[in-house]
C-alpha cells in the first residue's frame, strides 16, 4: 500500500512537506490505522493520535483522500492503492497528523454541555419515557472527533465565532433532553448571527461523520425552534 | 528550578481523567482545593469510553434484587478472592452512585415507566445464586461507557476542573523520610516540557495494562503506567496475575463484544452448532461467570471443536434477537460486527473468541482509596497522600475474577469515596507542601536523557511485541507450569532489553516515540508482576487456571499477592473475609 502523507515537525522543518511510504499489509492489517501503524514501525518520527481502535474514542480523525474520517474505522480494502493523509484541514497543525483541537472544545463548553435541572433531585432516578429517550438517540452518540466542524467550510472561517456541527449537535441533545430546563437560555446562547446561523446547510458534516449522525438535521429542529418562539 | 524541573503545586492531583479520575474531580471540585487532573488522552478518550453493556446496581427495576444479592454475586464471582468488607462497600453505594449519574443526565435506556432500563449479566442471580437471573445491568444502549464517561466530562465542565490535557506522568516523587507520596514527574507531549506536579493528595486513576497480551480488547493507551510508577517508587502491586480473558472478542481483531448480548439472549455455538455452554454451567448457561465462559470456549477449541479452517474460534448467535432488538439495544455491536468480523448479526453468526479484557489487580488500596503497604507487623499500612482507584487499583472488589459490569460501578463508586477521603485528609493536612527532595526530578531526567541521548539500540517496536508475544503466549487463559516457568525467563530477559531501547525521533514536539519508549516501562513492570505472581501461585481460581493446580486451594492459597520489582520478591497477605454489617460468605465450591 502506498501512503503519502503531509510532514510537519516545526522543531526541525522550515514548512510541511508530503512524504511517501510503501507499506507491506499483512491479512490482519484491515484497517487504514493498522497501515499507519506498519508506517510508524518503518519511521518512528511520524505523529498521531490513536487509542481505542474501534471508532468510540474519537482520536485518530484524518483527512483521507480529501475526506474527514477515523483511521481506525476505515477498511483498507475500500481505499485505492494510493492514499493521502493529511491533518484535518482549518485547524492549526501541531505536528504531522495532529492539529491543535483547542477551538473545537471550545465550542463545545460554550453551549453548556450539561443537564440542567433546577428541580431538587429526587431519591432515585427522574422519569423519562421511552419515546423521550428516543429523543436523544442520534445525538449523545457523539465522539467528539471533529470530522464534521473540520470539513465545514463555516467553521473555516470563523471557527472563534461559529459554534460549528459538533457543539449544535449537543447543544440540541441538551434542549431534547425532557429533564433538562433550560431551553429558552440555550436558544439565547445561540440567538446570533454567526454562533448558529452560519450554517448554510452545506451538509459536509452528514457526509463526514463516521458515527452516521446528523448534525444538519439538529440545526434545522434548533432553527424551528428559534423561529416558533418568534411567532 | 533548584530541582532543574519546573514545579507546580496544588493541593490535590489526580492522573487519569477516565470514569474513576473524573468522578474523583467531580467530588474534590465541591470542595474548596486547588486541583489538577493529568490525562495522556483528551478526557472523553480514556478507555472508559468503550464500556458497553452496562453498570451494576440493584435498582430492582424489572427483577427482585438487593444490594445483599449482588454482594454474594460478586463475592462468589471473585473466586473468594474478593476483599468481603469492600464488596459490601461497594453494592451498598451502587444505587446512591447510579442514580447520581442519572440526575447528572447519563442517557440511560429507559422502560415503559420511564425507570432506568436493566438487562441480565454474566453471573449476576436473584436469591444468592439461584437459577432465576437478575436484571441488574443499568444500560445506555451497548454503549454505557461512552454515556457515563461524557456526562462525567461534562460535569467537569460544568465545575471548571482543571484538565492537563497529553500530559503523561512519568514517575512518582516519594518523601525518603516517611515513604509518603508528594507528586509526580509529568511530560507534556505537545512541548516536551518536563515538570514537577507538587501535590497535597495524589490520586492515580491510571487505568489497565491489557497492552501486556497480543490480543487485547485494550486501546493503545492502556499500558499500565500508573502500575510502573508504583513499581519503580519500591511500592507493591497486588494479585496481578488474574487478568480476565473476555469471552468474547471479536476473532482477528480483539474488538469487544459485550456480554450484554448474551443477556440480551444471545449465545455461543461450536463447529457442530451445538449450544455447549449448557454442558458447562447448566443453570446460567452462556451467563456463568467470565473465567467460566472463557475457560469452556477454550477446552471446545482445544478439543477440536472450534469454528473456521483452523478451529480457532467460535460463533456467536444473536440473528434469532430481531432486527428490533439488535438495532435498539446493541447498536454499537451491529456496527462493530459488520466492520471489525464482515457479519451482520441480524443474519450472520460472529466469531469470537476469549480475548484478555481486564486486569483485577493493581495498587494495593482500600475502600477509602488510599493506598496500603506492609509495614512491620501491619499488613495495610496507609501510603500518606497517596490513592489509587479504578483499574489501576485493587481494593479487592474483584478478587480473582471480576463481574461484568462491576467496572463502571467500581469506577464511580471509589472515584466518590477516595474524593471524599481526600477531602477528609485535606482538613488535617499542613498548610504548606513538604520540602521536595533534592533528587525528585533525577530519575525522570536520567530516563529521558537515555533516550535522547542514545544513537543505538533496540527498536522499542521490536521488544513491545516480544513482550506481548511472550505473555499471550505464556500466560494465557490455560496455564501450565513449565511455560509458565520459561515466561518468567523470557520477560525477564525482555526487560534487560528494554533498557537498552532507542529511538530515532529525537523532536521536542509531540514526539510519540519517545510516549511509546516511556510506556514499554510501564508494560515491562506490569508483565513482570503478572507472570511471576501466576507462576508463583500454585491453584486455580477464578481467572488463573493451572493445568497442574487445577483445584482451588483455600487453605494455602486464601490470600493476595504482593508483587515487588526489587529482586522480583513476593509477599502474600490474607483476604479480608468479614464483610462491614453482615455475615461473611463462607467459600463453596463455584458452579453456575
Amino acid at each position: 500500500m502506498k501512503l503519502s502523507i503531509y510532514r510537519y515537525d516545526p522543531d526541525k522543518d522550515a514548512k510541511p512537506y508530503m512524504k511517501d511510504y510503501d507499506v507491506e499489509l499483512e491479512h490482519s492489517d484491515r484497517m487504514l490505522l493498522d497501515a499507519l501503524v506498519k508506517v510508524k514501525n518503518l519511521d518512528d518520527s511520524i505523529s498521531f493520535r490513536r487509542s481505542c481502535r474501534e471508532g468510540v474514542c474519537g482520536s485518530d480523525a484524518i483527512n483521507i483522500n480529501g475526506k474527514n474520517g477515523l483511521a481506525c474505522v476505515t477498511k483498507v480494502a475500500d481505499l485505492p492503492e494510493h492514499v493521502t493523509l493529511r491533518p484535518l484541514p482549518g485547524m492549526p497543525v501541531i505536528r504531522d497528523l495532529i492539529v491543535d483541537m483547542t477551538q473545537f472544545f471550545k465550542q463545545y463548553e460554550s453551549i453548556k454541555p450539561y443537564v440542567v435541572n433546577h428541580d431538587a433531585p429526587p431519591e432515585r432516578e427522574r422519569l423519562q419515557s421511552p419515546a423521550q429517550r428516543e429523543e436523544l438517540n442520534g445525538l449523545y452518540e457523539c465522539i467528539l472527533c471533529a470530522c464534521c466542524s473540520t470539513s465545514c467550510p463555516s467553521f473555516w472561517w470563523n471557527p472563534d465565532k461559529f459554534v460549528g456541527p459538533a457543539g449544535l449537535l449537543q447543544a440540541y441533545r441538551f434542549i431534547a433532553d425532557s429533564r433538562d430546563q433550560e431551553t429558552a437560555a440555550r436558544l439565547d446562547n445561540l440567538e446570533d448571527p454567526y454562533r448558529l446561523f452560519r450554517c448554510h446547510t452545506i451538509m459536509n458534516c452528514v457526509d463526514a461523520c463516521p458515527k452516521n449522525l446528523n448534525p444538519t438535521r439538529a440545526i434545522g429542529k434548533i432553527k424551528e425552534l428559534m423561529v416558533k418562539r418568534m411567532v | 528550578m533548584s530541582l532543574g524541573l519546573p514545579i507546580r503545586r496544588f493541593d490535590a492531583l489526580v492522573v487519569g481523567a477516565g470514569g474513576s479520575g473524573m468522578r474523583a474531580a467531580l467530588e474534590l471540585a465541591r470542595a474548596d482545593l486547588k486541583v489538577a487532573v493529568l490525562s495522556k488522552v483528551f478526557p472523553t478518550r480514556s478507555h472508559t469510553v468503550a464500556a458497553q453493556g452496562g453498570i451494576a446496581a440493584p435498582l430492582a427495576n424489572s427483577s427482585d434484587d438487593n444490594w445483599h444479592w449482588h454482594m454474594y454475586d460478586t463475592v462468589k464471582g471473585s473466586d473468594y478472592l474478593g476483599d468481603q468488607d469492600a464488596i459490601e462497600y461497594m453494592c451498598r453505594r451502587a444505587n446512591e452512585v447510579v442514580v447520581e449519574l442519572e440526575h447528572m443526565g447519563m442517557p440511560f435506556d429507559r422502560l415503559e415507566n420511564g425507570k432506568i432500563y436493566q438487562r441480565p449479566f454474566g453471573g449476576h442471580t436473584q436469591d444468592y445464586g439461584s437459577a432465576k437471573m437478575a436484571m441488574r445491568a443499568c444500560a445506555a444502549a451497548d454503549r454505557t461507557g461512552h454515556a457515563m464517561l461524557h456526562t462525567l466530562y461534562q460535569q467537569n465542565v460544568r465545575t471548571n476542573t482543571q484538565f492537563f490535557v497529553e500530559w503523561m506522568a512519568l514517575d512518582l516523587i516519594r518523601d525518603p523520610q516517611d515513604g509518603a507520596v508528594l507528586g509526580v514527574t509529568a511530560l507534556e507531549m505537545e512541548t516536551g516540557e518536563v515538570c514537577i506536579f507538587q501535590a497535597k493528595a495524589t490520586l492515580f486513576a491510571t487505568g489497565g495494562s491489557g497492552r501486556i497480551f497480543y490480543a487485547s480488547t485494550n486501546a493503545f493507551i492502556n499500558t499500565g503506567d500508573g502500575l510502573g510508577m508504583v513499581a519503580r517508587a519500591g511500592l507493591p502491586l497486588e494479585d496481578m496475575e488474574f487478568y480476565q480473558f473476555h469471552p468474547t472478542g471479536v476473532y482477528g481483531a480483539g474488538v469487544l463484544i459485550t456480554e450484554g448480548v448474551r443477556g440480551e439472549g444471545g449465545y455461543l455455538l461450536n463447529k457442530d452448532g451445538e449450544r455447549f455452554m449448557e454442558r458447562y454451567a447448566p443453570n446460567a448457561k452462556d451467563l456463568a461467570s467470565r473465567d467460566v465462559v472463557s475457560r469452556a470456549m477454550t477446552t471446545e477449541i482445544k478439543e477440536g471443536r472450534g469454528c473456521g479452517p483452523e478451529k480457532d474460534h467460535v460463533m456467536l448467535k444473536l440473528d434469532h434477537l430481531g432486527a428490533e432488538v439488535i438495532n435498539h439495544r446493541l447498536p454499537g455491536i451491529r456496527e462493530i460486527a459488520i466492520k471489525f468480523a464482515n457479519a451482520d448479526p441480524i443474519r450472520d453468526l460472529v466469531p469470537v473468541v476469549p480475548t484478555v479484557h481486564y486486569q483485577m489487580g493493581g495498587i494495593p488500596a482500600k475502600y477509602t482509596g488510599n493506598v496500603v503497604v506492609p509495614e512491620g507487623s501491619n499488613n495495610e499500612s496507609i501510603v500518606p497522600g497517596f490513592y489509587a482507584v479504578g483499574e489501576c487499583s485493587c481494593v479487592s472488589v474483584h478478587g480473582a475474577n471480576r463481574l461484568g459490569t462491576n467496572s463502571l460501578l467500581d469506577l464511580v463508586v471509589f472515584g466518590k469515596a477516595s474524593g471524599e477521603q481526600v477531602i477528609k485528609d485535606a482538613r488535617t493536612m499542613p498548610g504548606a507542601h513538604r520540602t521536595l527532595p533534592k533528587d525528585a526530578g533525577d530519575y525522570t531526567r536520567a530516563r529521558l536523557a537515555r533516550l535522547d541521548s542514545n544513537a543505538a539500540g533496540e527498536r522499542v517496536v521490536d521488544v513491545l511485541t516480544d513482550l506481548r508475544r511472550a505473555m499471550q503466549a505464556h500466560c494465557g487463559v490455560f496455564r501450565f507450569p513449565d511455560d509458565l516457568v520459561l515466561g518468567v525467563q523470557k520477560v525477564k530477559e525482555i526487560a534487560e532489553r528494554s533498557k537498552r531501547t532507542f529511538i530515532k525521533d529525537k523532536s521536542k514536539v509531540f514526539n510519540t516515540a519517545r510516549v511509546e519508549a516511556l510506556e514499554l516501562d510501564n508494560l515491562v513492570e506490569t508483565a513482570l508482576a503478572t507472570i511471576v505472581s501466576a507462576e508463583a501461585r500454585k491453584e486455580s481460581r477464578g481467572a488463573q487456571a493451572r493445568a497442574d493446580f487445577p483445584s482451588r486451594d483455600d487453605k494455602n492459597w486464601m490470600k493476595h499477592t504482593l508483587w515487588y520489582k526489587e529482586g522480583n520478591r513476593l509477599a502474600y497477605k490474607p483476604v479480608h473475609l468479614k464483610p462491614m454489617t453482615v455475615d461473611s460468605f463462607e467459600p463453596k465450591v463455584r458452579t453456575y
